[in-house]
């Protein structure tokens, strides 16, 4: 069973890999900012976990920054997605450049 | 000085408006004649201007100082001076020019100066303000009174009249000039000067209609009169309420004096302005003092009605010395007055309502100091404080002038005598039963050595009784018994005045711990005092041995007493601030080891975007394009190396400030370079 499993993870993983592969450049480039403020906002975590909260206003502005910032960066994915067919007529702006746009004043 | 005068001046008018009914005013005395000596007479012998040496010179000969040699040559240069060429000075300076010249007689003659006279008579022709009207018409009166010569007449007087009166209002005020229409009683008073110079310069009468209806604007004026609670009234305006009731007073009394026919004023209002000026006292204002003695002296000789004041000495009865109660009935100036004849209406003591001690007691006169006195008093006058109440009868038979005093002049009287102390002793009684275990008499008199003991279950009395000279019971002001331990610490006790004595009772088991649970040798000291009372005493009556028991744990330590009594006047004991703790930080290694591992995921962004093949090929490499690209790019650098100076040492408005000029710097490069991507999109889209 288990050799099964660990085969079937495998598998699933390999198929993950193959698909990724095939999406867009630029969606890629998102996911890996999106990767890159989670990292930085757990970082800060364990550093909080370590030494304590004492400048707590310090520790929150600095996670919920990240993590705010990584929120805004998956709206963005779910907008430029091209094959995201559902999400299509719910944009105020339907244009990338618009898309685009509202991500970067939003930042 | 002048701050220093200023004060004692209000603390003056303070004490006289605070004064009650009841008060008493001084006519002027010699200390006021050498407190004008300090504040009329300049160190260097000149005056600043001549409305200056004017007012000084005139003060001075008012009050009858003589310093005409000292101070007569600078300003009579002065005076020849503008004398002498009339065209080149104001009109101001002419006028007071002669009117220093009227005191100090630097030029005078039978020779008319015929062009002083023609520039105040153009001046007459030509005023049109109140000022200029005022100063040519009273420098014509005093040409004439100075120069001897031919007769000076103002050529249509009447004219001059209704134009003067023209600037008049309703209510009895003046107006300073046609144009403005702020009227001021200060006005009305030059105004009543200068009608009276027309009316005295006209070479024949004036239309008595016209006269009647200054009348009439002085009895208005009148109605806008004020008045203190004792009985002095006064004009204010803005000038200040010295100087403009004493601008009203010379108004009404140059023209009492040019008038034929009488000026009825109300005498009680004449009186009431005597007094205000009484009660100013000394001032240390030379402008107001000048207006203090001018005013004076216009009351003192003037033809409506001349004010008498009653003064005392002193007002303080002793029925120890039998002396008489001395009354002294003056002018202003302290000048002998008429015939009169004083009375004492009634004496009302301050403790019973209504009833009068002393009832229509005349007053001898004593013709050699010029002073009413009463030699007796009723067997019923006792000690206390009175309020005497005094009416004025003038003898009108004999007077050409018309005197005027107040109808009931009331005056706070003192009387003071000797209290007998009788029955004095000093007694310890056990508690509870009451019975006396030692008792000792005093004789108060004397410093005795009296002697007791007493333990904590005991009392102390001490009993007296003070009579007045008449025998009723006295209660003193103050009357405080002193319990003074050996190490310094005092206690002090009040002895209450009831029914027929005065007693006091402590209670050692109650006041224990009032005493600090201190026992051993007390001194004891006795003093009674009061306003009234002639022989107030203080005497150590002797000493207690106080046995109490012990301080109790948590019972008061007595307070430290000083050995020298000025130690309490050092420097306190230095207060240490305890601070908040400050958090403790973590180790610095530690936060700068979590410092790089922050840096390490963006260095893991920066990797993944390579291996993705990010490529930046969209740069422009056209010139204009490049630099609004870089300059772009370059801003959101410097905005984020902001955001790194502000969290080390900027604070947030610099930093707004700066976020501010580079957000448009940078709305303007994004803008070009945005609109340059277009363009070169399009380009390709089209191509």
């Amino acid at each position: 069973m288990v050799k099964s499993t660990s085969k079937d993870a495998q598998d699933l993983f390999r198929s993950l890999h193959s698909a990724y592969s095939a999406t867009p450049t630029n969606l890629k480039i998102i996911d890996l900012y999106v990767v890159f403020a989670v990292f930085t906002a757990l970082i800060q975590v364990a550093y909080m976990a370590l030494v304590g909260s004492f400048p707590f206003n310090s520790f929150l502005s600095g996670v919920l920054s990240c993590v705010g910032t990584a929120v805004l960066a998956v709206c963005l994915r779910i907008q430029v997605n091209k094959e995201n067919k559902e999400f299509k007529h719910k944009t105020v702006v339907t244009n990338l450049r618009g898309i685009v746009a509202m991500f970067v004043i939003a930042v | 000085m002048m701050a220093g005068g200023l004060a004692r001046f209000v603390v003056l008018i303070l004490a006289a408006a605070i004064c009650g009914a009841a008060s008493v005013f001084q006519p002027i005395s010699d200390s006021h004649r050498s407190a004008a000596l300090d504040v009329f007479v300049p160190v260097d012998g000149s005056y600043k201007s001549l409305e200056e040496a004017y007012e000084a010179l005139k003060t001075l000969e008012i009050l009858g100082i003589d310093k005409k040699s000292d101070l007569s040559s600078a300003t009579c240069e002065n005076v020849v001076k503008v004398l002498a060429s009339p065209s080149s000075s104001t009109l101001k300076d002419v006028f007071y020019a002669l009117s220093v010249n009227g005191i100090l007689k630097c030029k005078s003659g039978e020779d008319v100066p015929k062009d002083i006279v023609s520039k105040l008579q153009t001046g007459v022709k030509d005023a049109k303000l109140l000022l200029d009207f005022y100063y040519s018409v009273r420098g014509l009166v005093l040409v004439k009174e100075q120069f001897s010569g031919t007769d000076i007449s103002l050529g249509d007087a009447e004219t001059v009249f209704r134009s003067i009166k023209a600037l008049s209002q309703s209510d009895g005020r003046w107006r300073y000039s046609s144009n403005n229409p702020e009227s001021s009683t200060f006005a009305a008073g030059l105004a009543f000067e200068t009608l009276a110079g027309v009316i005295s310069l006209a070479p024949s009468e004036i239309d008595n209609s016209l006269i009647q209806t200054l009348k009439t604007s002085i009895t208005k004026l009148f109605d806008s009169i004020q008045k203190y609670d004792d009985g002095t009234f006064y004009f204010d305006e803005s000038e200040g309420p010295i100087s403009t009731t004493a601008s009203v007073i010379r108004g009404l009394k140059s023209f009492a004096a040019s008038e034929s026919t009488g000026l009825n004023l109300p005498g009680d209002k004449i009186v009431g302005l005597a007094k205000f000026f009484l009660g100013v006292g000394i001032p240390g204002d030379a402008k107001d003092f000048f207006n203090q003695i001018d005013a004076l002296a216009c009351l003192e000789d003037n033809r409506f009605s001349v004010p008498l004041i009653l003064s005392l000495p002193s007002t303080v009865i002793s029925l120890t010395k039998k002396e008489p109660l001395k009354v002294k009935v003056s002018t202003v100036f302290g000048s002998k007055a008429p015939a009169l004849s004083v009375k004492l209406a009634q004496a009302l003591s301050s403790g019973s309502k209504g009833s009068s001690v002393i009832n229509n007691q005349e007053l001898k006169f004593d013709a050699e100091s010029a002073t009413y006195f009463l030699e007796s008093f009723p067997k019923n006058f006792d000690v206390g404080k009175y309020t005497f109440v005094f009416e004025i009868l003038v003898d009108e038979s004999a007077n050409e002038k018309v005197y005027i005093t107040e109808a009931q002049t009331k005056v706070p009287i003192s009387a003071t005598g000797a209290i007998t102390i009788e029955n004095a002793e000093i007694a310890v009684l056990d508690s509870d039963v009451g019975s006396v275990e030692s008792q000792k008499k005093l004789d108060l008199t004397k410093d005795e050595a009296v002697s007791l003991s007493a333990n904590h279950l005991q009392k102390l009395r001490l009993s007296l009784q003070l009579t007045t000279p008449l025998g009723h019971v006295f209660k003193p002001h103050q009357a405080f018994l002193k319990l003074k331990h050996e190490s310094q610490v005092e206690h002090i006790f009040l002895v209450k005045t009831s029914g027929k004595k005065s007693e006091l009772v402590l209670d050692f088991l109650g006041l224990v711990e009032k005493l600090y649970y201190l026992s051993g040798k007390y001194e004891i000291q006795l003093t009674i005092g009061d306003a009234s009372m002639e022989n107030s005493l203080l005497s150590n009556i002797g000493h207690i041995e106080l046995d109490l028991p012990e301080r109790p744990e948590k019972a008061a330590r007595p307070p430290l007493q000083p050995t020298d009594p000025y130690s309490r006047y050092v420097p306190k004991a230095e207060i240490s601030h305890i601070f908040r703790v400050p958090e403790k930080l973590p180790a610095k290694q530690l936060s700068l080891v979590f410092l790089g591992l922050i840096v390490l995921p963006f260095i893991g962004f920066l990797i993944g975007l390579t291996r993705l093949g990010v490529n930046i090929k969209s740069f422009p490499s056209s010139v204009g394009a490049a630099t609004s690209a870089l300059l772009f790019h370059g801003g959101i650098g410097a905005v984020l190396l902001l955001y790194v100076l502000f969290w080390v040492k900027l604070d947030l408005f610099t930093t707004l400030k700066a976020l501010s000029l580079l957000g448009v710097f940078l709305l303007f490069v994004g803008h070009r370079t945005l609109s340059h991507l277009a363009a070169a999109s399009n380009k390709l889209k089209s191509a």
